[in-house]
């Protein structure tokens, strides 16, 4: 097809058929104001802020919606046009509380932006920023009605791309709010806390629940042994809220912060993936073996675990009763660990810095501990870690590096793959492969289980089998993928379900970014650490060998069962 | 306990023939594709307003997110969330009616009544409502008690009298112990 | 065959239903069967006769008698006098305002004359829920002559030939938008008829739904042979039970005959029609939220391009006509679009049909050529303001109009003119306000109604409808500031070029039209803190004219706060720091002594 040809303001511009304005503008490097607009998100076209003049038209347009054509002449900064912008940012203020000196999206809130950006000075209308209470109902993600703007980010990716519509627009006009059916707490629906509507919120109307007071207390506590376990996506990540270049691997740094923070043992949570694919691994050759429960479906992603139990439950056997890392390092800690140190499990406060805001449900589950001792005592999410670094005065750039402690802090390159999509089901075929032909793999990068289609199949020869495999990250891609799975259109040994978009990398508790590159430069960091590893595959961490060989047993065994596997139980959809 | 009773039931049947009710509804329309406004229209018909768990059941019945059924219920001014009197009362607030007093008469009914638009009388007999254009607007201004129709109700004086003839049925009806 | 002498017309609309048709009806059956008349007179009810403020209204063929106000009681004279003997009932014909005459025939009455009807055609004139009454007037004929003998681009072309424009308000070539949705590509489309008429004060879509349902079913049948679609959709108003039912029972009356289902009259081409009910939200007229809405959502507007044309209900290509751009159809393929074309102005052809009501005389439906002057309709249509009082403003638009002053009466009512005055054509609501209707209030009444009826999706609608309303109750309140004025232009132009749909686009019109024509009332609201209409409460202040005051004690004795002093027989005054402004005492007066 012929491309288009356009001018904004002036300037000639080129654009591809389907096109919007607002593509044709930022081709032409013009920065149009947007809200409601979200590259991954069904465009709305609600908020109005992008409107540009087209000429001949009599209204003006939304530039996010509306389709450029060729012969169009666009303007961007008419005066109708920045007064129209102003004024519309002038309108959604009036309805805000002004309280942006105490808000926990001071720096990073959208509305803020467009509000300096456009130079908006006063606000002529009466404040009515209401005063409703919040809903802290759930452990995971909290909404402030009050600092809703209703561009709506939240419902659609909630909708669309997560196909859970926990929330959703209820009432009209200027009575119209985001909310959960009738009201009732987040808890109480279907929302599996995957927190990506906080990920998309452009202001503080969704946050994570706070973690960091009770860490802060537990960190200030002298009776308390305090031991943390950080996530393979969290190195990733972290350096982008300390201007450091995203897709940096700030490993050594983040080790390093955390000491200084106070923690008396910084542990890796890719230890616990390590121990997760020899667990797993073991499981689905048993699964193989026996023809049950096929497909394997994975289980460490807490949002897809909690999404099979609301919406389907008649899947639950398929789960792997495998714990995710971060529980299975967890239980080490307040058994393995705590033997060793000789403390009592109760005495040792363990923190799990994750860019998962499921992860603080997860931790929360009634079967994640023993004897009324909780195996994670709190879940910071990537973001969490960044302010109470800040708030500790730390300069994370210029930190010295330093290592993980051991033996937990052991992990192989398999490990450290998990926070990407697809990585999971490469280490475990790294393991697999050469747990069943007892041959070592000549190579070890399954290329084809990598990328980010929202789902990839792969069929890999196994000692005289073929071993279908599909990868899947979102819940909607899942859904999608399931009833296939259901009805019998397709059939696949192993499923690795990440519940949100791009694997952990692209978690409800990472980094607002608006880098569109953001989830190729975070995954290329986790592939370069599994590249810099001497050992990269799960079974082969020696740690991971001395644990089974000195306390767990066989992997699968008693022991591995009562500390390293869980269940799961039905929840209502309504 | 009859007044109880009253509040926001349409007919004679008891609760579970009301549930039988919209389970054949649902049989009928559920294939349908779109049908949850016209499954919540029948629903309102019978259960006088659409109940939580109401809402809950049709959802589930259509396998749609209840989110979806609450922003329904809430957008349309038609549904209500909450039991309404035996009686609604509709003012109409079209331009016509307006122009010809209808604001006053509407004052008028919340004295008389003791509540605000969109509320209900304490003893579940009336709920006032400001009602959009019927179409009536030659008979402005005009209001509408459940299937009555009032036109030209040109003085606010009125008004005693037609809430009398409502409170004059339920006190005959209280007597035969109907409802 | 029998032989029926007369024909008993009772008009069976929403407003002489409301004046007890119903009654009259059953009265007039005993009354004929009791004098042994059922064989040679048939009652007919029928939709609305369009005078729905005289109702219920009853008419006797063939002498088009016509008579109103009637009572069931009448019913033993009209049978005996009228049918029996042969005379007409003077006591209930209808009288003039002006002319105490009693006029015998409808022809002759004011608000017939100037009429020309072609939408409104057979209401009134023929039984609604019977089919064959609709045959009997030509009706389905002309869908028959396009399935057996027209092509659809001949179809199209008729339509486009034909001039006729969208008569839901936005006024959109019709025949153009039948060949978009003919053009756009898929196996799949469907037609849709918009009958969620929300205008305030606009029931003409209702009317005919109610009195000629069938017109509506034949042409969307057309509009399906047209576009090739199979399926068509009626969405209309919950609020409308009569019309619903009417339109329920034609449509199982056409599927009965064949005209709708598989193979429309024995041809290749199948067509059927649903009824969905919308639940009570303004915005669905519009339609992409109509669209939204029969889909079973919340009715909420989508940005276009893509127009329903292209991409409508359920993604597929649709076209959306309302209730009275389809009832012209059948009569434009009928008597050709010469004909239709004939009447009307330049760019506005055909006859509109106009809801005539508030402060007129005559209030009901009207239909006339396009191009009709505003007072043409007013006066001697709608016989002039009740009470001699002095016309201030009609207004035209419904939301997205506005009010046009005497000065401007001369105006032709077609969709440029009027959009030129900075008001709109609408749907056909035309209000008309005296001397005592405050213009600013009435600004304020409209933008209380689009901000209530705005669905929250877009900004400048959501937020700038609920700011303009603000500043509007402040200055109706007396709170008002200079920059008030400022702000609601301003508002204006952010809501009026940024929203997403229509009703946001045209929100701020009933402002900009009230300032532009009677500014003078806003300035008295905030400089001198009056309302010169006298309506808007906090800025009246009640007193006494000492000349006419006799000392009766009614006002004082109606004051619910204590606020009048005075002994029997001496001249009472008002403590306006007591009174509460509630106007009790006015009318309690006898001799008009209390003015605000």
């Amino acid at each position: 097809m012929e491309r288009i040809k356009l001018t904004i303001d002036g300037a000639p511009v080129e654009v591809d058929p389907g096109s919007t304005v607002l593509d044709a503008a930022r081709k032409a490097g013009v920065h149009v104001p947007t809200l409601c607009f979200h590259p991954e998100l069904r465009l709305e076209g609600s908020c109005r802020l992008c409107v540009v003049e087209i000429e001949g038209m009599q209204s003006l347009a939304a530039s996010c919606v509306y389709p450029a054509s060729s012969g169009m002449r666009v303007r961007t900064n008419s005066e109708v046009v920045r007064k129209t912008r102003k004024s519309i940012v002038e309108l959604l203020l009036a309805n805000h509380p002004q309280d942006c000196l105490v808000c926990p999206r001071h720096g990073t809130c959208e509305l803020q932006e467009v509000s300096h950006q456009l130079g908006v000075r006063k606000v002529r209308f009466k404040n009515d920023a209401r005063a409703l209470a919040q809903d802290q109902s759930s452990v995971a993600v909290v909404r402030d009605p009050n600092k809703c703007i209703l561009c709506g980010r939240c419902i659609r990716i909630c909708e669309q791309v997560q196909k859970v519509s926990a929330i959703g627009l209820a009432g009209r006009g200027s009575k119209a709010v985001v909310t959960t059916p009738f009201g009732h707490g987040l808890a109480e629906g279907p929302c599996v806390a995957c927190g990506q509507c906080i990920k998309v919120c452009p202001v503080a109307a969704l946050k994570e629940a706070d973690a960091t007071e009770q860490t802060w207390r537990a960190l200030s506590d002298p009776t308390l042994h305090t031991v943390v376990q950080v996530a393979p996506a969290v190195r990733a990540a972290l350096g982008e809220e300390f201007g450091m270049r995203p897709g940096a691997l700030v490993t050594e740094k983040l080790v390093t912060s955390l000491r200084k923070l106070g923690f008396n043992q910084v542990f890796d949570t890719q230890f616990g993936a390590d121990l997760t694919i020899v667990e797993e691994g073991h499981e689905l050759l048993r699964r193989l073996n026996e023809s049950k429960h096929l497909p394997l479906i994975t289980s460490c992603s807490p949002g897809w675990v909690k999404y099979a139990e609301h919406f389907c439950p008649e899947m639950l056997e398929h789960l792997s009763t495998c714990k995710s890392p971060q529980q299975m390092l967890g239980a080490l800690v307040k058994t393995y660990y705590a033997e060793k140190i000789g403390v009592m499990p109760s005495n040792i406060f363990h923190v799990a810095i994750m860019p998962c805001t499921a992860k603080k449900f997860e931790a929360s589950r009634p079967e994640m501990g023993r004897d009324g001792v909780r195996d994670v005592d709190a879940v910071l999410t990537t973001r969490e870690l960044a302010a109470m670094l800040k708030e500790a005065g730390i300069d994370f750039a210029n930190l010295p590096d330093s290592e993980f402690d051991l033996p937990l802090g052991m992990s192989s390159g398999a490990g450290g793959i998990f926070g990407v999509t697809g990585g999971v089901t490469e280490a475990v075929l790294r393991s697999v492969t050469e747990l069943k032909t007892g041959k070592e793999l000549e190579e070890i990068e399954f290329q084809g289980v990598r990328g980010f289609a929202g789902v990839r199949e792969a069929v890999i020869a196994l000692n005289g089998m073929t071993l279908k495999v599909a990868i899947v990250n979102s819940l909607g891609q899942a859904e999608k993928l399931l009833k296939k799975v259901k009805q019998g259109e397709a059939e696949y040994h192993f499923i690795e379900i990440m519940g949100c978009p791009s694997g952990c990398i692209g978690g409800g508790g990472q980094p607002f970014s608006k880098d569109p590159e953001i989830k190729h430069k975070r995954a290329a960091a986790l592939y370069r650490q599994d590249h810099m590893k001497r050992v990269r595959k799960s079974h082969e961490n020696p740690a991971i060998r001395e644990l089974y060989r000195t306390f767990i047993g066989d992997p699968n065994g008693e022991k591995a069962h009562a500390l390293l596997h869980t269940h799961y139980h039905a929840r209502p959809r309504y | 306990m009859t007044e109880s009773k009253c509040v926001g039931c349409t007919g004679s049947y008891t609760r579970d023939e009301k549930w039988d009710q919209l389970d054949e509804v649902m049989a009928k329309h559920k294939a349908l594709e779109g049908a949850l406004i016209m499954i919540l229209h029948r629903a309102q018909l019978i259960f006088g307003y659409l109940p939580e768990d109401v809402q809950r059941y049709v959802a589930k019945s259509l396998n749609i997110p209840l989110a979806d059924v609450y922003g329904v219920t809430t957008f349309y001014s038609s549904f209500s969330l909450t039991p309404r009197g035996k009686h609604r009362i509709a003012v109409c607030m079209g331009t016509a009616c307006y122009v010809r007093g209808a604001g006053d008469l509407l004052t008028a009914f919340e004295k008389a009544l003791g509540v605000k638009v969109g509320q209900t009388t304490t003893d579940g007999l009336f709920t006032l409502e400001a009602s959009r254009c019927i179409g009536a607007c030659g008979l402005a201004p005009v209001l509408t008690v459940g299937e009555d129709v009032y036109g030209n109700i040109m003085s606010a004086e009125r008004v005693p009298d037609i809430l009398r003839k409502y409170r004059a049925e339920k006190q005959q009806s209280e007597k035969v112990g109907l409802c | 065959m029998q032989y029926i002498r007369s024909h008993v017309l009772i008009c069976a609309g929403t407003g002489c239903t409301s004046s007890g048709c119903k009654s009259v009806e059953q009265a007039m059956r005993a009354e004929i069967e009791r004098l042994g008349l059922t064989k040679e007179v048939k009652i007919v009810q029928t939709g609305c006769f369009g005078f729905c403020k005289i109702g219920p209204i009853v008419m006797i063929y063939p002498e088009g008698s016509f008579y109103c106000y009637v009572k069931p009681e009448d019913a033993a004279d009209l049978a005996q006098q009228h049918l029996l003997k042969g005379r007409l009932v003077e006591r209930l014909l209808y009288r003039d305002v002006q002319n105490p005459k009693p006029t015998a025939f409808f022809t002759d009455i004011g608000f017939y004359k100037k009429q020309y009807r072609v939408a409104l055609a057979n209401c009134g004139a023929i039984d609604a829920e019977n089919i064959e009454e609709y045959i009997g007037v030509d009706g389905y004929q002309a869908l028959a002559r396009v399935v057996s003998s027209m092509t659809p681009a001949e179809v199209i072309h008729t339509v486009k030939a034909s001039g006729l424009r969208g008569r839901g308000g936005g006024g959109f070539s019709t025949g153009l938008k039948w060949e978009f949705a003919a053009k756009a590509l898929g196996a799949v489309k469907y037609v849709v008829c918009n009958a969620d008429e929300g205008d305030p004060g606009a029931f003409m879509d209702r009317s005919i739904l109610e009195g000629d349902p069938h017109s509506v079913i034949e042409a969307m049948a057309i509009a399906g042979y047209a576009i090739g679609a199979r399926q068509g959709y009626v969405y209309v108003r919950a609020e409308y039970p009569i019309a619903v039912h009417r339109l329920s029972i034609a449509i199982e009356q056409a599927r009965k005959l064949g005209i709708l289902g598989q193979g429309v009259f024995g041809s290749t081409f199948g067509f059927d029609i649903s009824i969905r009910l919308g639940a009570g939200a303004f915005v669905c007229g519009e339609e992409t939220a109509l669209l939204a809405s029969i889909e079973g959502k919340r009715g909420m507007p989508k940005p276009r391009p893509p127009y329903p044309a292209i991409k409508g209900l359920w993604d597929k290509p649709t076209l959306i006509n309302n209730v009275e751009t389809f009832a012209n159809i059948p009569q434009i393929i009928l008597r050709g679009p010469e004909w239709f074309a004939s009447m009307g102005t330049e760019n506005s052809k055909g006859t509109k049909v106009f809801a005539l009501a508030g402060n007129i005389n005559n209030t009901g439906l009207v239909e006339v050529p396009m191009g009709t002057t505003l007072r043409e309709i007013v006066y001697d249509i709608g016989g002039g303001i009740p009470d001699n009082r002095a016309f201030k403003a009609c207004q035209t638009g419904g939301p997205s109009g506005g009010c046009l002053p005497a000065a401007l009466l001369d105006t032709p009512v077609d969709y440029d003119s009027l959009t030129a005055v900075g008001s709109m054509m609408g749907s056909g609501g035309l209000i008309v306000m005296d001397e005592n209707t405050c213009m600013v209030d009435v600004a304020r009444f409209f933008l209380e109604f689009t901000q209530d009826e705005s669905c929250g999706k877009c900004v400048p609608c959501r937020e700038g409808t609920k700011r303009m309303l603000e500043i509007l109750e402040d200055i109706t309140k007396g709170h008002g500031t200079a920059a008030d004025i400022d702000l609601l232009e301003e508002l204006s132009v952010t809501i009026k070029g940024a929203s997403l749909c229509g009703l946001g686009q045209t929100a701020p019109n009933p402002v900009l039209a009230s300032l532009r024509f009677f500014r003078d009332e806003f300035n008295a609201h905030i400089q001198d803190k009056k309302c010169p209409a006298g309506v808007c409460q906090e800025l009246l202040t009640f007193s006494i004219i000492p000349e006419k005051c006799k000392g009766c004690t009614l006002c004082k004795k109606v004051c619910p706060v204590n606020a009048i002093a005075g002994a029997v027989k001496t001249v009472h005054t008002i403590d306006t720091a007591k009174c509460i402004k509630c106007g009790a005492c006015i009318p309690k007066c006898p001799f008009k002594a209390i003015v605000r």
